[in-house]
Formats: C-alpha cells, structure tokens, sequence
C-alpha cells in the first residue's frame, strides 16, 4: 500500500520536473530574445557621431548639416575644400581639429584647475580658423560663445544601416554602419556551403543507410559522428593554414582568404549533421514499404529513389535545415578564413565579412551602451531573423512534400 | 582531511587579509604581467596577484567599475576615459612599464626593402594599391589588418595613418598569429604585428619617417635608440588611492629583474 503511494508520489515529482524544465527552457529561449531586441532597440535613438561628442565650426560657415560619409570624408582628408560640400563658404580650404590638437598648443597648467579654461582656449581656436570643424566633447566645448557654432547631430537612419554599404564602425568622429555587406556575406557563405554539402552529404547517407555493408556502417558513422564534436576554432585553423594555401594556388588568386574558402570550411563542418540527420531518416523506412516496392518489381535504385527517399524527405529537410543553421551561425572557422573584409561580396573568390565573425571580434572592445554594442546586437537580431526565416519555411516545405506522398 | 580542511581555510583567509591584486586588460602585455607576476610571487609567497586579459578598453574599464586593481594598457588612455575617471573621483595613475615596437611585414618573396610613413598609410587607406608603385614588381597589394577591438589596430592608426580610417573592407584577421601565416602565404600581402613575433616565414620591413632619408630596420637595439619610429608605450594605470598596496609589485616590474623578464619576452626595456 505504502509502496504504491511511495510511487505516485515519485511519478508526481518526476511529471513536475518535467514541467518545470520545459518551463525554465522556455523561459530562457524567451528571456534571450527579449535581451537581444532590447539591447539592440536604442540603435536608431543614438547620434550619428560618436555620443558625448559634438561638430562645430566657425559661425559664418553656411553649412548647415553634414552627412556622415561627408564627416569621414572630411576627416579622412578627402574632402578639403567646403566649395565641395555645396557649401557656397569663401574660406575655402577645411581644417579638421580634434581635442589632442588643442594639447600641442597649450599645456595641461595652461588649460586652468580641471580644464575650467578649455572651453575659451577651443573657443579662440575656433574664432581665428575660418575653415575650422572641431570635434570636440561637448562638455568642454564652447557651446553658445560667440562666433562657435555647433552643427546639429543626427540619430542613426535605419536606412543607413540596412541600406549602407560600409561597415566602418570605429571610424572617428563618425562611424558608418552599413550592414548589407555583412548580411549579404553571410547568406552568400552560408548558401555557397549547403551548396557544396547537401549533393556529397547526401550521398554519403544513402551509402551508408542502402549500399554499405553492416561492418562499413559500423565504423563510419560513429567516425562521421565524430567529427561533429571538434572544437570550430580547429577547424579554423585547419582551414587557415592547409585550405588557404590551396585555394590560392588552385585558383591562382592574390588572395586565399576568400568567400569560397569560407563555403568549404563550413561545408565540411555542416557535413556530419547532415549525414547522420538524413541517414537514420532513411533508415527508418518501414521494412514492409521497402519489400513490397522489391516485390512489385523495382530494382534496388528505383527503391532508393521512388519509395525511400519520399519517405524520408521530412527527415531530409530535418538535415538540411539543420545544416543551414550550423553554417549560418558559424563563428570561430569563419573568422580564420574568409578574412573578413566588409565589402560587398561581387565574386566567390573574394574576402567577405560574415554577421557573427563580426560579432565575435567586435563585441568584446565595444563600449558598454554604446551605438556600436547596440549595432551588434541588432546584428544578432537580424541573424536570429534568417534563422527563424529558414527554419520557418523548411518546415513549410517538408510539409507539403509529405502530404503530396501520403 | 582535517589538514585539507585547515589548509583551504588558511589560503581563503590569507587571500582574503592580504588584499589580492587584480591586473586585467591588454592582451599584448598580458604575458609579461603573467610572467612578472609568477616571478614576483616566487620572491613574495604572502602576495596574491591574478592576471586577466580581455583588452585595453575592458581594463580601463575595469578601473572605472573598481573590479581591478592594475589596468594594464597598450594604449594611453582615453581622453574620455579619464574624464569617465575623474567623474567617478578617481585619478588614474600612469607608468610605462615597457616599450613594444611594431614591425611592419611582408612576404619574403617580395623585393620591396623599406617603406615611408607616407607610403604605408597609403597603403593601408587604400590609395596606392600595386607593389609596382612603391618599387617593387607588379602585383596586387594585399593589405592585412587587426581586429578593431585590438589596441595594435589603433596605435597603428595613431602613429603610421595619423588618425586617418582604414580603407573600406581591409581584411581583418583575429590575432598576430594569423597575420603572420596569412602574410607568410600570400605573395602581395603586407601586415603588421609585434617585434616579439617576428620571425623567418615572413620579411619585415624598413621603416622612414622622414620622407625617405633614412630607412630604419626593426630591433630591439633600434627600438631602444629610439632610431626605429614605430614604438608604443606599454601602461599600468591604477588608482591613486591604493598607490600603497600595488607599489610593491609595479616597482618590482621597474627594477632591473623586473625589465630582465621585460627584454626575456621581447619587449623593450623602460630604462
């Protein structure tokens, strides 16, 4: 009797167990969302140059807003002249400042008890040089002096981001943040790999579950199994230093750290997930469907073909989806070797940036709240969007494919 | 068991007594702290000093949230950031605790010798692009660049491009290893990394920083002469406040055993 409660009790626990991990799992998977899309949500609100900091010129300048690429231009020393900037300003010629500059001309005693004489000293600067833009903290800068006048900032335009071509996110006084390259990098790797994957993967599985004999099978997929659990950043290595090399030479290109090298590394990585996935798909097929397709008839391909593979297609998909995944949110192998130039990709063989090797590189130095760490969230928000996109349509997909079988 | 027991109480407590200093920041420097302090801590069995990297700006930082005690820095700080410092009624104390010069490196087929200042910042924003611009054969340069987040990156911005950005869609690779293999394999290519890693796989360059007059070769010797322009200070910044309890350790890394480990991994010496 006791026995028996004891029991219930147990199974009482245990379904409450259950319960609660599938909650707290649950809960996580939500919490992390939630973390990403609030980290990410203050992006747009942020200024377009760097926070804390201000543009100023001097007060008969016209100008009245500059673009950001103007601002880099014109720090960059590419743009010298305001006539360029369709600013009708006599003074032609511009002369970028920044704080150090002020240093140069006076020392630290110079500048009075905890800078209280710096707004004056820029002040002055400001007032002599006609062509001047200062970028300048704004607590020290001479806000509202005379003959100072402080260009409007700017928040960060979602268009520039989604639509601009140049990620350049530590570029001072204003940093761009164009994502398309890295975007488009990502799905063009990604894609590129399951391309290269999914035929040999593929093959490999109907070997393994149709053609192999039981002792071939026996080792090969715990073998095949095995690779899974290298660590990336071997995988990496393995790329840099033996794929590099060879893609250089057998494309005879300047560059070996390219898009393609990149594909390959992740093909080879996303390989086992799908083999072993799409495999005990296959064999799962009821024996019965496979005899009575030999029955009627059909040789051991057309059985493959017609009758294994439809069955199995769900599972397939299960592989492929799968596979995409592991490719698209590779970070480590990734970083090593497509050398992570942020251009827009035009070729397979040449260097691209992909979402997370930029944020695995960046993230760590970014300034706390700063527009950079929140543009590397929004990054990862746009990364967990494609996922969701694939995986969503995958799923649709397998469905309609099974229910045209059955 | 009671001695394990007695054993684990005494180390908690003397670690808990004895004020444990944290160093944390740069990974450029963070081997040589590790090493001073490993020695250090031979010498001084009472201390207790551990050492974290994670960057220059993390341990700058660090010093801002209180959770470190030493920032070690291959950069100087920040205007901001000191300013973030002061605001928070802390001043930052600052000590060159080594020098690390960067050796600018090609492949070691490449016939190109030296470069000016002019010339590498042109090369690294992008404006001249064939070796046969600046003397050598005619092939595609191949410009290779740190991660953003490094401190090298940006003192490499700082001294050789004058604060001018990066080309658009320089390769960027995660760490000085990497550098140095991928230079060592590609024919056009030009990076550059840390004197202590150089080594045969790749070719460094000479270096002129006054318009081509004289070309200067990278070495320690160069380096300490001060001959050799592109040198970076290395930094420990701490708090003014607690000068007492991290002076014994920042003034055995000064000392001549302390710059012995300095010149041991390949960075050049204060003095």
């Amino acid at each position: 009797m006791s026995t028996k409660k004891l029991r219930r009790a147990g199974e009482y626990v245990i379904e409450k167990l259950l319960t609660v991990s599938g909650a707290v799992t649950g809960l996580t998977m939500l919490t992390i969302t939630v973390f990403l899309f609030k980290e990410g949500a203050g992006l747009f609100r942020s200024p377009s140059v760097e926070k804390g900091y201000a543009l100023y010129v001097h007060a008969e300048n016209p100008v009245e807003r500059l673009s950001v690429n103007e601002i880099k231009g014109i720090f960059d020393g590419e743009i010298t002249v305001w006539n360029a900037l369709s600013s009708d300003y006599p003074h032609a010629e511009i002369v970028p400042y920044r704080i150090e500059d002020i240093f140069q001309r006076y020392s630290e005693s110079e500048l009075g008890e905890d800078y209280a004489l710096l707004p004056d000293k820029l002040a002055e600067v400001i007032r002599e040089t006609s062509g001047i833009i200062a970028f300048l903290p704004q607590q020290y800068a001479p806000t509202g002096m005379t003959g100072v006048k402080t260009l409007p900032s700017q928040d960060i335009r979602p268009a520039d981001f989604f639509g601009g071509t140049s990620w350049m996110p530590t570029a001072t006084p204003a940093p761009l943040f164009g994502v398309l390259p890295l975007i488009l990098g990502t799905l063009f790797v990604s894609i590129v790999a399951i391309l290269i994957a999914l035929p040999l993967g593929l093959s490999v599985a109907i070997f393994l579950s149709e053609l192999a004999g039981t002792r071939t099978r026996k080792w090969m997929k715990p073998a095949i199994e095995l690779l899974a659990g290298i660590p990336s950043v071997v995988y990496g290595f393995f790329g840099l230093v033996v794929l590099v090399p060879l893609v250089q030479r057998a494309f005879a290109l300047p560059v070996g750290e390219t898009a393609f090298t990149g594909s390959l590394i992740l093909a080879i990585m996303a390989l086992p997930t799908i083999i072993t996935v799409a495999e005990d798909a296959m064999r799962n097929t009821p024996r019965e469907l496979r005899e009575a397709s030999l029955a009627l008839g059909a040789g051991h391909w057309q059985t493959i073909r017609k009758v294994i593979i439809p069955y199995a297609s769900s599972g397939i998909s299960a592989a492929v989806v799968l596979g995409i995944g592991r490719a698209i949110g590779e970070t480590m192998a990734v970083l090593m070797v497509t050398g992570n130039a942020a251009v827009m990709p035009h070729s397979l063989f040449e260097s691209v940036r992909t979402i997370p090797a930029t944020i695995a590189a960046e993230l760590g130095e970014a300034p706390a709240g700063g527009a950079h760490y929140q543009a590397l969230f929004v990054l990862g928000c746009v990364l967990f969007l494609l996922t969701l996109l694939i995986s969503v349509s995958a799923e649709w997909m397998a469905g309609k494919q099974s229910s045209k079988i059955l | 068991m009671k001695t394990i027991i007695l054993f684990v109480t005494a180390f908690t407590l003397s670690v808990l007594t004895l004020s444990a200093q944290r160093i944390k920041g740069s990974d450029t420097v963070l081997p040589l702290s590790q090493q001073e302090a490993e020695t250090y801590l031979k010498q001084n069995p009472t201390a207790s000093i551990t050492v974290t990297g994670g960057g220059s700006g993390v341990g700058i930082a660090a010093l801002l949230s209180g959770t470190t005690d030493i920032a070690q820095s291959s950069r100087k700080i920040k205007f901001d950031e000191r300013e973030k410092l002061k605001a928070a009624g802390k001043a930052a104390k600052e000590i060159i605790i080594a020098y690390d010069a960067l050796a600018v490196v090609i492949h070691p087929d490449n016939k190109v010798d030296g470069l000016t200042r002019e010339q590498l910042a042109d090369i690294f924003m992008g404006k001249i692009t064939n070796w046969k611009e600046v003397g050598g054969t005619d092939l595609r340069i191949v410009p290779y660049s740190r991660e953003t987040s490094s401190g090298t990156y940006e003192f490499f911005k700082e001294s050789v491009m004058k604060n001018k950005n990066y080309m658009n869609g320089i390769m960027s690779m995660p760490a000085t290893g990497a550098i140095i293999q991928s230079v060592s394999q590609t024919k056009g290519s030009i990076g550059y990394v840390g004197l202590a890693y150089l080594n045969t796989s790749v070719k460094a360059l000479k270096i002129s920083y006054d318009g081509g007059k004289s070309y200067t070769e990278p070495s320690v010797a160069n380096a300490k002469n001060e001959s050799y322009p592109i040198v970076r200070p290395l930094y420990y910044y701490y708090e003014a406040k607690s000068e007492a309890t991290v002076k014994p350790f920042v003034d055995y890394v000064l000392s001549s055993a302390g710059q012995l480990i300095v010149s041991e991994i390949g960075f050049i010496t204060v003095r």
